[in-house]
This record gives structure tokens, C-alpha cells and sequence, in this order.
């Protein structure tokens, strides 16, 4: 569907996330925050988007192998497209469920693993895609309208 | 309520170079979940809130930072590594720690009209 509107994309950038780098978790994040700053998005929409951003890069970071964050700017909506290769996740609608959680002990004590990630992404998204293959890896295609709240 | 006046109550100290003695803090919230600090950072556009942890990893800063919490306040005495501070100070973002413990910091600045952060909808 998205493809087929083939909209101009102003502007785009990847980011590379390595699995299990908790020392660099967060950096993509804080970068396209950074961009979407000097680009001039409204703040409250920049906040929902580094949330969901973050988010969805502590998620590669704890669970996956390798994954990569690809944002993208059109005239009137962001996309964030976020695909890793790792382990997958089983059950979706388990994973969704605000509280679920399989992080380990070690995430825990890094502050993380609450089972809010996805419900987070998901809360703060104006629409918000997952697909996920168990051995393989999962893909987040998360958008924001420039033109809406959200809520 | 002004961060200084926070510090005098809490008898913290300052630990990162960026403080901002005026800043206006409205709300708090205390966890060690950085999660939940996401998840409960709707109403925060503006940098007027405090986060309450016992956490001192690079992490909470980065939270600190995307949920537009502007000072952290590190209980039981906890100092963070230099590259947290670093970090903090990249961020604007005032770090401070003091000797009391969690519930010990939040009830004092509860009994001073610090409100919680607002509930959701």
C-alpha cells in the first residue's frame, strides 16, 4: 500500500544497530531526533517518534543479532522502517500485551525489559505494522502524520 | 519548584557540569524502569520534569532525554560513570545524587508540593 502511493521522500537516512551493544544503545535514536529537530518537525510529534524510535532500537539491541532503523521523511508523514535479524517473536499478540515480557535478568538491570516496548511503540504510532519470523527476525514499519496529534 | 531549592531539601549534590539552578520543576517521577518513564512521558514537552533512580547507566540519560525530563536525581548516594555524565551534559540534562533513599527523596519533595506526573487522559 505504501509503496503503491509512491510519494517524494524528502529525506532519508539508515542507521545500523548492533545486537546485544548496550554501551551504543540509543545513539541512532538520539541522532534522528536530532535531525528531525533541525529539520523543524513540531516537538510533540518529534517526542512521540524518538520514543517509538528508541523503543524499537532497544528492542534489536536486547533480542536481536543485527538490524538496521530507516527513517523516512514525506511531505505529510515519517516512517520509521526497522527490521533486525535474530530470534523473532512467537506469539505477537502475547508480545503486545503491555507487561509481557522474556527479557533476562541482565536487561531488567539495565532499567529495561518492562514489557512496555511494543505497547509503547504502538501508543505512540499513528499506524503501526509488525511481522515476525520466529528464527529470522522481525519487522516495525511505524508512521506518524505531521498533520495529527495522535491523541 | 526551583532545582536548587530540590537540591537543598534532598541535600544532593551536582554532579554534572550543565546545571541549571533556575530550571522550574513541576513534576516528578521515581523508577528504575526505563520503560515506564516512556511510557509516562505524554504531557512533557517541556523540560520541567525530575527523574527519581537508583539506575545510573548511560541508559537513563538516553530516556531522560527522548521523554524530555530535564534534571535526575540518583538516590543512595550513587555516583554515575564519567561517560554518563558526559552524556548528560551533551543533553542539557542535570544530573545530581544524594544519600537519602528512593521513598525517602519522593516523600520529601511530595511533602513539598511536588506533584506527580499527571495521569493520562
Amino acid at each position: 500500500m505504501q509503496e503503491r502511493m509512491k510519494e517524494k521522500v524528502l529525506f532519508e537516512q539508515k542507521f545500523e544497530i548492533s545486537g546485544g551493544d548496550f554501551v551504543n544503545a540509543g545513539d541512532s535514536s538520539y541522532k534522528i531526533k536530532n535531525i528531525l529537530r533541525e529539520i523543524g518537525i513540531d516537538s510533540d510529534i518529534i517526542r512521540r517518534i524518538s520514543i517509538a524510535a528508541y523503543e524499537a532500537e532497544m528492542n534489536v539491541v536486547m533480542y536481536a543479532e543485527y538490524g538496521a532503523m530507516h527513517l523516512l521523511v514525506y511531505p505529510g508523514k515519517i516512517l520509521l522502517k526497522i527490521e533486525d535479524r535474530g530470534q523473532g517473536i512467537e506469539d505477537i499478540e502475547l508480545a503486545m500485551q503491555p507487561g509481557f515480557s522474556t527479557a533476562t535478568e541482565e536487561m531488567r538491570e539495565m532499567g529495561f525489559g518492562a514489557g512496555m516496548g511494543l505497547p509503547n511503540i504502538k501508543k505512540n504510532a499513528d499506524v503501526f505494522n509488525i511481522k515476525s519470523t520466529v528464527g529470522k527476525g522481525t519487522k516495525l514499519n511505524i508512521t506518524f502524520n505531521l498533520n495529527s496529534k495522535n491523541d | 519548584m526551583k532545582l536548587e531549592t530540590i537540591r537543598e531539601l534532598l541535600q544532593a549534590e551536582v554532579i554534572s557540569k550543565c546545571s541549571n539552578p533556575d530550571i522550574d520543576i513541576k513534576f516528578a517521577k521515581a523508577s528504575d524502569l526505563m520503560s515506564d518513564v516512556l511510557a509516562f512521558s505524554q504531557p512533557f514537552t517541556k523540560p520541567e520534569a525530575l527523574l527519581i533512580t537508583g539506575l545510573t547507566n548511560k541508559q537513563v540519560v538516553r530516556t531522560c532525554d527522548i521523554a524530555g525530563v530535564c534534571a535526575v536525581i540518583f538516590v543512595r548516594g550513587k555516583s554515575p560513570s564519567e561517560e554518563t555524565i558526559k552524556l548528560a551534559e551533551e543533553c542539557n540534562i542535570t544530573i545530581l545524587t544524594t544519600k537519602l533513599k528512593m521513598y525517602e527523596a519522593c516523600g520529601i519533595l511530595y511533602s513539598h508540593g511536588i506533584s506527580g506526573t499527571p495521569s493520562e487522559k
